[in-house]
């Protein structure tokens, strides 16, 4: 295959993939009004057998009336469905990142513009996903995620799309890959921790409420906690290692500075320091629950921020992918640089 | 940790005085247990965050002194106000350095009592059995048909793989604990931390930065005064710069011809011949190939290849046929097709100086009668400049890269313009009028800038950022928790209740309890995961 089929390859790829998470996400949203229906029955065979008017109903409590199997079939069909359709969207994503690699000449890993580092952190969100929902209960985050990468897609598709080509020299270097793999998976992972932090918060307002088709089958508040912390918890120490430890080794070696207080790795190291006073705020009398959700949040949009929004605020960062005409200077030489 | 939470913040009423009354000491002690909370630190934290935001919207002084003098040329009302709170230099201002300050103030004085504690902690006991299990959060109990000895036997083995167990823990109770790494890794996450800061100091303030421009072939020898900028930390002290000499012979760089890229250049390689030691000393000649990703050390010493451009060979005879200026002359890139800017000084020529300004197109086409570069390849290059003559101001500071048109006069040229243009292909030379001389374009060189710098400290601060991530990794991933269980007979066995506390956050005691549990029945078959 030529560079040019690979490159169309991978566009189709992406467009494909975002068909079928759409086709995904309309599988959750099946999912959930099925699980409206069943609330319905129920709530109907709960007034007929007793006339418990004011009792809340309990997430997984026993002693929920019996609804019809078809109904709850349902439920479960889409969800699987929803579930399969996320895993081939997944799937067809991976296929355009390495055909984008495969685009360039020389081959090279999809990350070298604001729309490749998109479309790879998209991926690693849904692919983190899949890889523990189950395992951390968390298949009723499906809808969100899929939304996010979804909506993700479309702005880099949209908005980011720039044509391939080989690496830009500065990039060209094994720690690429360390620093980006790195960093790619706690944004994913951090991302995740916002969306649980979010509910989090949502299903705070809630309280009392009763927990109706999606709700009822979200955790409780002290499990969504939990199933956050431990996501930030799994998130931290990549992210530290990304943006502290390989970060400038590399700048080091590409720019001559291991910190220099660029705005990508000033807001890098905010991020850094926002979830370190979210662990913080954690084991903090006053700040826990809430305020730590709160506080995630923040670091959530620190991060996604500092991934796209700096590079429309600040021109003076040497990360290259943030398109800026290398700064050149008829009184400071210094500005000079190579390769961006 | 609890030990941080629950100390009182406001010390005990004293019945004598009246409230809100406190000495010295009193309020000193007072003020030391705010600052080292567990919450003063959370807010330090924030405000860390928030401090370091302004740094990257505003232009910064040391990071691009060019954008930010253009910043505040375009801000006359903001600048003051700006410079007066160190907004262009927010990483080095007195209130950033207040905040981290005090945050490694309120480590220290987090760390070192709890260091103390840990240490005297080491060696305890797990604690007894609280009186009350069933009051801990996560606790459940059961009736077994085995006598108490079976079950207790039965949960020391159990209960002693993985965990300490108390010894005296009394009658009928197990009181077992594990995870004590935990808290050796959040002690060394947080010391490492200061490790880093101490890294980060020495480069910044021992360390210098600097830069030259140099021509291919030109040699360069370590000395302050062949520096084109240097930027020293405010403790450096010249001695420190390791004697060593280098020259760029050659320098390969592959421009790409096809593709949505073409025009972009890459594979950039500067052949470097360097020698360490100066004078007699001087080491034997080695070659290098400085390429961008690979710097070269030389001591302490790292050199960069951070860029490159043309310097086009230009010639200025003047009027009597001397050659007054004769040099690969540096222009400076204005974008990435190297489109680039350059200025000529021939201040001594006769009758008048001459001086130059203009630009060099390195693949030169007419479209359309309008001057295009298509490319950064020096395929066809042209310098087109202005010619101004008369006096150009030389007497006053000046960088090489501008030329001062304040005295100086123009040339009468082609209709349109406001002084004389001349266009130059390599080799042509053109007669300037009024028997001011000529100017020629004999060749193109190219240049290389090269960064300069020493950064003492970095292994520090990288040793320190890795005994961090360790640190971080055994205090976010080792459990630490306590488990009891208390066996007390019946009339038919025994009441087995079994409780459990996680110290470390991140933990679902309960399931570990109903594990506990499963693991306690007599049928060794089918145990779940160890706890
Ligand atoms: C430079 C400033 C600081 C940074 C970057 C920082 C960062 C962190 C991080 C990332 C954690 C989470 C890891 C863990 O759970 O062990 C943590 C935990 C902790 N930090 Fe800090 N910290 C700083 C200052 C402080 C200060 C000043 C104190 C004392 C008041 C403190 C006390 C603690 C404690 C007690 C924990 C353990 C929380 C737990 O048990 O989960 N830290 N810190």
């Amino acid at each position: 295959m030529t560079d040019l089929q690979w490159a169309d390859l991978s566009n189709q790829a992406i467009a494909a993939a975002g068909v079928v998470y759409f086709l995904a996400l309309i599988a959750y949203f099946a999912e959930w009004s099925s699980l409206r229906q069943v609330d319905r029955a129920r709530e109907a065979a709960r007034s007929s057998s007793y006339a418990g008017a004011g009792s809340v109903a309990v997430a997984t409590g026993p002693e929920r009336p019996a609804v019809d199997e078809p109904r709850t079939d349902r439920v479960a069909m889409f969800g699987r469905l929803a579930l399969l359709l996320l895993g081939i969207a997944n799937a067809v994503h991976f296929v355009g990142l390495v055909s984008r690699g495969m685009s360039a000449d020389p081959n090279r890993v999809p990350w070298s513009n604001m729309y490749e580092f998109t479309i790879s952190g998209t991926f690693v969100v849904a692919l983190i996903f899949l890889l523990v929902q189950r395992r951390w209960g968390l298949s009723w985050l499906g809808p969100i995620v899929v939304g996010f990468v979804l909506t993700l897609l479309m702005v880099s598709v949209i908005w980011l799309y720039d044509s391939t080509g080989p690496l830009p020299e500065a990039l060209n270097s094994p720690w690429l890959v360390i620093h980006v793999v790195s960093a790619v998976l706690a944004t994913g992972a951090f991302t995740i921790g916002g969306m649980t932090s979010a509910v989090y918060l949502l299903k705070r307002r809630r309280a009392g409420k009763p927990e109706t088709g999606i709700w009822a089958r979200v955790p409780s508040l002290d499990r969504l906690d939990l199933v956050s912390y431990r996501i930030h918890s799994f998130a931290f120490p990549i992210w530290t290692f990304a943006v502290l430890i390989t970060g400038p080794i590399w700048a080091h070696q590409a720019w001559s500075s291991y910190w220099s207080w660029d705005p990508k790795e000033v807001w890098a190291f905010i991020t850094w320091v926002v979830y370190a006073a979210y662990l913080h705020a954690r084991t903090t009398a006053g700040w826990k629950g809430r305020n730590a959700a709160i506080l995630a949040l923040v670091g959530t949009a620190t991060l996604w921020f500092n991934f796209i929004g700096i590079n429309y605020f600040s021109t003076t960062s040497q990360h290259s992918y943030a398109g800026a005409v290398p700064a050149i200077s008829t009184v400071a030489p210094a500005a000079t640089t190579i390769g961006g | 940790m609890t030990a941080t939470e629950t100390r009182p913040t406001t010390p005990a009423p004293d019945p004598g005085r009246r409230a809100g009354e406190l000495n010295a000491l009193e309020a000193l002690r007072f003020a030391w247990r705010q600052l080292t909370s567990m919450r003063t630190a959370l807010v330090l934290l924030l405000l860390l965050a928030l401090a370091a935001v302004p740094g990257s919207l505003i232009p910064q002084e040391r990071v691009d002194s060019l954008k930010a003098g253009q910043w505040k040329e375009a801000h006359e009302t903001l600048t003051p106000i700006y410079e007066k709170l160190g907004l262009f230099n927010v990483y080095g201002s007195p209130w950033f350095a207040a905040i981290y300050i005090l945050l490694v103030v309120s480590l220290v004085g987090c760390i070192v009592p709890r260091t103390l504690v840990y240490a005297r902690g080491m060696r305890a006991q797990p604690p007894r059995a609280p009186r009350h299990l069933t009051r801990l959060p996560a606790h459940t109990a059961y009736v077994s048909s085995e006598a108490p000895d079976v079950v207790l036997a039965r949960a020391r083995a159990v209960l002693g793989r993985r965990h300490r167990l108390r010894a005296d823990a009394g009658d009928g109770t197990v009181s077992a604990e594990r995870g004590y790494l935990r808290e050796v890794g959040n002690l060394l996450f947080h010391l490492a931390v200061l490790v880093v800061l101490l890294g980060f100091a020495l480069g910044s303030l021992f360390g210098y930065k600097g830069g030259v421009i140099l021509v291919t072939g030109t040699p360069w020898s370590n000395t302050l005064t062949q520096y084109d900028d240097f930027v020293p930390g405010s403790l450096f002290s010249p001695t420190r710069l390791n004697p060593f000499s280098f020259t760029v012979d050659d320098f390969d760089i592959q421009w790409l011809q096809s593709g949505p890229r073409a025009g972009q250049a890459r594979g950039f390689n500067a052949k470097l011949e360097y020698a360490e030691g100066a004078g007699a000393d001087q080491g034997p000649e080695k070659d290098y190939d400085l390429r961008v990703n690979h710097p070269l050390s030389i001591g302490d010493t790292d050199l960069f290849l951070i860029g490159h451009g043309y310097a086009p060979v230009i010639t200025v005879r003047d009027g009597a046929g001397n050659k007054v200026y004769s040099k690969p002359t540096v222009f400076l890139p204005q974008g990435p097709d190297f489109f680039s800017f350059g200025v000529v000084k021939a201040q001594d020529a006769q009758p008048a100086g001459i001086g130059l300004e203009g630009f060099l197109y390195p693949t030169y086409a007419n479209v359309d009668g309008n001057p295009v570069n298509l490319n950064g390849d020096d395929l066809n290059p042209v310098i087109s400049m202005k010619v101004y003559t008369g006096d150009l101001n030389m007497d006053t500071a000046q960088s090489v890269y501008v030329l001062d048109k304040s005295k100086a006069d123009t040339v009468p040229g082609q209709p349109g313009l406001d002084t004389l243009r001349i266009d130059l292909s390599p080799g042509q030379t053109v007669e300037l009028p009024n028997g001011l001389g000529s100017v020629s374009f004999d060749g193109i060189e190219s240049w290389q800038r090269i960064q300069i710098s020493q950064t003492p400290g970095k292994w520090i601060a990288l040793a320190g950022v890795i005994l961090a991530l360790l640190g971080l990794m055994g205090s976010l991933f080792i459990r630490s928790r306590r488990l009891w269980v208390r066996v007390t007979p019946t009339d038919h066995g025994s009441l087995v209740e079994v409780a459990g506390l996680d110290r470390s956050g991140g933990a679902d005691t309960d399931d570990v309890v109903s594990k506990l549990v499963a693991r306690l029945q007599p049928s060794p078959d089918d145990r779940p995961e160890d706890t």
